[in-house]
């Protein structure tokens, strides 16, 4: 039977297994929406902005592993997409972005609504396609599946004018496909792994350092036996938090410009680095002449682009993290007696000391609300098992160091590109995901009135998340930096005319809550999680001028912690 | 562990990259904007359909140290649409560019001109009564050194091809076996 390219679409997005596409309608996708009226099987969730849609579906990416999809119409509607793409872009996740495009026979005619698409998005996609035929429609959406999972995952945009969704076609999805092009690395090199292994026998201060890749690459469970059956320090990026159990004692927590103080100590002084689907970004590394200057350094990652991309490496090994991390568990399960137990024990009294340093004290007798103590409580009233989604700032930081993730896709957060406004659309993509779950947007007053409107859509599809801001009157990370390296001068880091959060919640239907006592914190989150049906925003107002510590400063090495 | 610590690898050199690319629209886009995107610099690029009219080849000439042009190869690799590539640097190859001047020939200078075209295996393809067209191929040192000759004439335009570069040997670069 023939279909119009509009129904090919929806049958391509069932035969992936989509449930959820993240969209919002205008001319030039009129005929997709039509056919997603006519049916039951794909549902669409209406946004209220082209970036909530983008954030909502990868929000559902990343808690899932499964690919998000977005719909949006031509010119505005991809343009607004933007910095979602570019986001999901930067943290390697995989997502289909279906842009309309006005009628074949009018590209390039400046029409209405017209815009580059492919052009716009080409270098903040991993790949990108326009449909010219309606013939190719089903292995563009083949393809566009496969490259955007596969490999080092990413989103794909695919560009299709009007006319194309209208015309009819025979539909038959292609079960298999083969790219001459693209052939993503799966197993590692033996040679390379052997090395790899050899290094890891021999070291004297070993460390692991893991980052967001083995959450995309489901090696958690493979990191785990790995750093366990070895019982090395190992500390995690922002992106890579709960693929080890933060309550782990080998675990020294997160690294890099804000990381804690033995994490980044013990980086500095390791003789052998193990980088597991990690890519040295500046924010990690600090200056790169002082970065790990003993080390040795072992990289695994799916990317060989990401190999010596900063830091030169002795032993690369190109393959997804798990399937290398189970060969090398392998050779190790056949170690008897480690020749380094003397060694090890030493290196352990060393980062133990550096650990007695607390460094991630905070006041604890403050009568004004301190950031640090709402995410601990956070913690425990959700018994360290919500999802928690972040956006961008202090709050983000304060999320990262002090609800300790144990579990993989549990913490969601813009860390490549850093986008204000991703937490509160992510988190209904979470949501949806998984529904009955504890979801929470740890957010500050400034990024959550970046996307706020997406509190309709949480209304209108009955999602009870609860929106923890931390409210300091600030963009706090900015006025951080101010106070640090501009004499205090506050420019246009503060906002004067705040919005009432609470009438605001309440004005969408929601429940809104200001809390204004530390005593208050606790009832007040217990409360929210109590109502289990309802979306909740909390608004604490915290101390205006907490920072974030430890602190690297822009061009010192990982030893030169600014400490509280 | 860092580059900037080891000097001894921080030279710029010139590299020669072949790439089998899929012929299809935005394909040379993905590329350029590769560089400009990365800040890698490009001295020249050229890109036509091969005998596979489903495949087109690019010779492109980049510089930089070796770790920057390993980085600009993976980068280039890491391209969807790219089916293979070769840094043709790293082992013996052929190079040629063709070039196009069209100088000022009257009087003495016609002579001259032809003379010069005559040692550089080059030949005049059009011609006035004031100009004469020239066309001559090599690699780029012979192209230069043409250039150097011909300093005193007064060239009206110039365009060059870009290098083209192929290995040498029996085996074929393309998909196909040889
Ligand atoms: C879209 C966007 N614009 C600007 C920035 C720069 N920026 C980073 S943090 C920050 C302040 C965030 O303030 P707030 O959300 O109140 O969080 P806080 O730091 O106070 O916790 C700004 C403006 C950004 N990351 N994203």
């Amino acid at each position: 039977m023939e279909l119009t390219g509009a129904e090919i679409i929806i049958e391509c997005l069932k035969a992936e297994g989509i449930d959820y596409v993240f969209g919002y309608p205008g001319g030039a996708v009129l005929h997709i929406y039509d056919a997603f009226y006519k049916q039951d099987d794909v549902q669409h969730i209406l946004v209220r902005h082209e970036q909530g849609a983008t954030h909502a579906a990868d929000g559902y990416a990343r808690a899932t592993g499964k690919p998000g999809v977005v719909l949006v119409t031509s010119g505005p509607g991809a343009t607004n997409a933007v910095t979602g793409i570019a986001t999901a872009y930067m943290d390697s996740i995989p997502m289909i972005v279906i842009t309309g495009q006005v009628p074949s026979h009018l590209i390039g005619n400046d029409a209405f609504q017209e815009v580059d698409s492919v052009g716009i998005t080409r270098p903040i996609v991993k790949h990108n396609f326009l449909i010219n035929d309606v013939k190719d429609m089903a292995l563009i959406f083949k393809k566009a599946f496969y490259v955007a999972t596969t490999g080092r995952p990413g989103p794909v945009v695919i560009d299709i004018p009007k006319d194309i969704t209208a015309e009819k076609t025979e539909f038959e999805y292609p079960s298999k496909i083969e790219m001459r092009s693209y052939h993503p690395t799966v197993k590692g090199h033996n040679g390379q792994i052997r090395r790899a292994i050899e290094l890891i026998k021999s070291a004297q201060r070993p460390m692991i350092y893991s980052g967001g890749g083995v959450i995309l690459g489901n090696g958690s469970e493979q990191l785990r036996t790995f750093t366990r059956s070895l019982g090395y320090p190992i500390t995690q990026t922002l992106m890579g938090l709960g693929a080890f159990p933060a309550s782990d004692p080998l675990s020294l927590g997160m690294l890099g410009m804000h990381g804690t103080y033995e994490a980044n100590m013990s980086m500095h002084h390791c003789d052998v680095l193990i980088a597991i689907g990690a890519r040295f970004d500046d924010r990690v590394t600090g200056s790169l002449e002082k970065f790990c200057p003993e080390a040795k350094i072992i990289h695994i990652d799916v990317d060989p682009a990401s190999i010596s991309k900063n830091v030169k490496v002795d032993v690369p090994i190109v393959g997804e993290v798990a399937p290398v991390l189970d060969a090398i568990n392998a050779e190790l399960a056949k170690i008897t007696e480690p020749s380094n137990l003397g060694a090890i024990e030493k290196w352990w009294a060393q980062i133990n000391e550096w650990r007695a340093q607390d460094c991630l004290k905070y006041d604890q007798n403050s009568k004004i609300i301190k950031p640090q103590y709402v995410v601990e409580e956070l913690y425990k009233a959700t018994h360290g098992d919500a999802f928690v989604t972040s956006d961008v700032g202090q709050h983000q930081m304060f999320a990262a160091q002090y609800y300790g993730f144990d579990k993989p896709r549990q913490w969601i957060n813009s860390g490549g590109l850093g986008t204000m406004g991703f937490g509160l659309p992510a988190a209904m993509g979470v949501q949806l995901a998984h529904p009955g779950e504890m979801v929470a947007c740890i957010t500050g007053e400034s990024s959550i009135q970046m996307c706020i409107q997406e509190l309709s859509t949480c209304k209108q599809y009955s999602l009870p998340l609860k929106i923890i801001n931390l409210n300091n009157g600030y963009m706090g990370m900015v006025r951080q930096w101010q106070e640090f390296f501009y004499e205090k001068r506050y420019a246009m880091s503060y906002f004067d005319a705040l919005p009432d959060f609470v009438a605001l919640a309440e004005s969408y239907g929601h429940v809104g809550i200001k809390v204004e006592k530390p005593e208050d914190v606790r009832p007040a989150l217990d409360e929210a999680f109590k109502q289990k049906d309802r979306l909740v925003f909390l608004d604490f107002i915290t101390d205006r001028e907490e920072n974030v510590y430890p602190m690297i400063p822009t061009g010192a090495g990982l030893n030169e912690m600014i400490l509280v | 562990m860092v580059y900037e610590a080891d000097n001894s690898e921080a030279v710029e050199m010139k590299h020669i990259i072949s790439i089998l690319i899929e012929n299809e629209a935005g394909a040379l886009s993905r590329v350029a904007g590769l560089f400009s995107a990365r800040a890698y610099n490009i001295e020249s690029l050229t890109v036509a359909p091969t005998d596979d009219p489903s495949l087109s080849r690019m010779t492109l000439v980049t510089s930089g140290t070796d770790e920057i042009v390993e980085q600009v190869c993976k980068q280039l690799n890491k391209l969807i649409d790219v089916v293979k590539l070769v840094n043709l640097t790293d082992d013996v190859h052929v190079e040629r560019e063709l070039i196009l001047i069209k100088v000022k020939a009257e009087n003495e200078a016609r002579d001259e001109v032809k003379r010069i075209v005559d040692i550089f295996n080059g030949h005049i393809i059009d011609m006035t009564d004031t100009t004469y067209t020239l066309e001559v191929t090599g690699d780029s040192e012979k192209i230069d050194a043409l250039l150097k000759a011909l300093e005193h004439i007064t060239m009206l335009e110039v365009v060059r091809s870009g290098q083209l570069g192929m290995g040498r040997g029996a085996k074929g670069m393309g998909c196909k076996p040889c």
